[in-house]
């Protein structure tokens, strides 16, 4: 039998934690505007976190979770300032005294008399913050996990490949960047804005393929979507944002049916599609729909969300629309001209028009030599190789690819085609 | 917030001729403005001297104290409220096209 006391401690916890999740990033985004000090906001954010996991169990979960919490954090951040005489200090007491909870729901923080500037929602000012130029791009991946997702930094450390101490150290750098060098808070506007947003949306991009990759942090995936979705609501006319919530959407879609007996991975057209998430599918479809019935839909992301969305509406490989591929790698390699978006373009070709183009397309590509030893680059080419009737050939290329192979189920999956070819 | 302004030359400057911003109406600007509250151009680096006290020895030496490619050949200092003002004021600076500027805040021991 369950003691019902360690129950509801269990539960009122499991509640603290699923409100601390939800409101974290807005109480640590409210201190930092009314304080600007990052390391008094988080501390706060996270003692009234303590304090909350230690009192719910007994005294039982407020009606507002968040409302107390952020009451909590407020006055936590009252006591420190007080105990501090220099006048900066006091001034910002005197903001942090004003700063009551807005509106637990969230929908909108704007009270009455409240200057138009404050009705952004904090949380947005504190990704643009977050995702300065100015810092480097891993420290606003790493500080964007931190602050906006509540993520603790073991976490973060162990995706990228540093201890914790390092971490810990890139983190007290970064805060310590944005204070020292005036990293305003705020949302850029007019052409700052479009200047701006394309690298906030890179950086939901990197944390997105760091969960989404073979070896990655699969929690990452999700945050991104939870971030892209916040993004979304907070700024419902940039089209990119809807864009790369429907790339998130549709790629991940996919999660369950990537890998086959021992973790290998399986190319798109040996996927089991019924395991697709076709909930997924239908949301990253709609909201797609919804960019292109108000614009052309031709940004980088809004390419890669069509591209995605051709493969996700198919019922069968057999079923792509090759064709409608390709003309969107045409577009993107036109706007962004990269390697890999080259590569990718051969191979849509390939598949459009026959392996030959692809082929052509191919060596165009790795002009240059960026893409040479570049696993992906063999085993396109070993592809259409084989599709172009040379077994042999295309066999030995993606062995190569095995070789030069990122990660283990990769190398697997190509040592596999290599198989079946020969 | 006060911000020192390093004016550098850089060895890939911008082949962009178009819209190229003029350095007199930039100064002129910034001092109405008031976010350039001074500037200065240095004379050519073959002029630099580098002095070192060690052991109480002295040490003069010809030469900047780094060889580097990029040299810094001036400076200005800008009150801005924050780091974006400074942004878009250095932007607009012919250098940041003919070289490149480094935007530094200065130290402030009252935080």
């Amino acid at each position: 039998m369950t003691d019902p006391r360690q129950a509801a401690a269990a539960g009122a916890s499991e509640v603290a934690a699923a409100a601390a999740a939800e409101s974290h990033p807005r109480i640590v985004a409210a201190l930092i505007r009314v304080t600007a000090d990052w390391t008094l906001a988080e501390d706060c954010a996270q003692d009234a976190l303590m304090l909350a996991v230690q009192r719910w169990p007994d005294d039982g979960v407020p009606a507002n979770p968040a409302g107390w919490l952020l009451t909590v954090a407020r006055n936590r951040a009252i006591d420190v300032l007080r105990r501090a005489s220099v006048e900066r200090r006091k001034l910002r007491e005197l903001a942090v005294l004003a700063l009551t909870d807005p509106d637990p729901a969230g929908s909108s923080s704007a009270g009455a008399g409240t200057a138009p500037e404050e009705v952004v929602d904090d949380r947005l000012r504190l990704i643009f913050t977050c995702c300065h130029p100015a810092l480097s791009l891993e420290a606003r991946v790493a500080l964007t996990l931190r602050t906006i997702c509540a993520v603790p930094t073991a976490d973060i450390a162990r995706a990228f490949l540093v201890s914790e101490s390092t971490m810990t150290r890139r983190l007290t750098r970064a805060k310590a960047k944005i204070e020292q060098a005036g990293i305003p808070y705020r949302v850029p506007r007019g052409t700052a804005l479009a200047e701006r947003l394309p690298g906030v949306l890179a950086v939901l991009y990197l944390l997105f393929t760091q969960g989404y990759n073979a070896d990655g942090e699969p929690a990452f995936a999700d945050e991104a979507i939870r971030l892209a979705r916040l993004l979304e609501r907070l700024m419902p006319d940039q089209s990119e944002v809807s864009a790369l919530l429907a790339l998130f959407l549709l790629q991940h879609s996919r999660r369950d049916a990537r890998r086959g007996t021992g973790g290998r991975l399986l190319t798109l057209d040996k996927q089991d599609r019924s395991r697709w998430d076709h909930a997924a599918i239908a949301d990253g479809l709609a909201i797609l729909a919804r960019i292109q019935s108000e614009g052309p839909a031709a940004g980088p992301y809004a390419l890669q969300a069509r591209i995605a969305a051709c493969h996700a509406s198919a019922a069968a490989p057999a079923d792509t629309d090759w064709p409608e591929i390709a003309r969107c790698y045409d577009e993107l390699a036109r706007i962004q001209p990269t390697p890999v978006v080259e590569l990718n373009r051969a191979v849509a070709h390939g598949y459009a028009y026959g392996p030959t183009a692809g082929l052509a397309l191919l060596a165009q590509a790795r002009v240059g030599g960026a893409l040479d030893d570049y696993p992906h680059t063999l085993a396109a080419e070993a592809d259409l190789t084989a599709r172009n009737g040379d077994r042999e050939r295309a066999a030995e290329l993606f062995r190569r690819a095995a070789v030069v192979a990122h990660s283990e189920p990769e190398r697997r999956a190509l040592l596999d085609r290599a198989d079946e070819i020969a | 917030m006060k911000y020192l302004m390093f004016v550098c030359t850089d060895p890939e400057p911008d082949t962009d001729k178009e819209n190229e911003p003029d350095i007199d109406e930039w100064v002129a600007k910034h001092d109405a403005s008031g976010r350039r509250l001074q500037g200065m151009v240095l004379a050519p680096k073959s002029s630099a001297t580098t002095v070192r006290v060690r052991n109480g020895k002295l040490l003069v030496s010809d030469g900047p104290f780094a060889e580097t490619k990029e040299v810094i050949v001036g400076f200005d200092l800008l009150e801005c409220a924050d780091l974006d003002e400074a942004i878009e004021v250095a932007r607009a600076h012919p250098m940041a096209r003919g070289g490149r500027l480094e935007i530094r805040p200065l130290a402030d021991f009252e935080q």
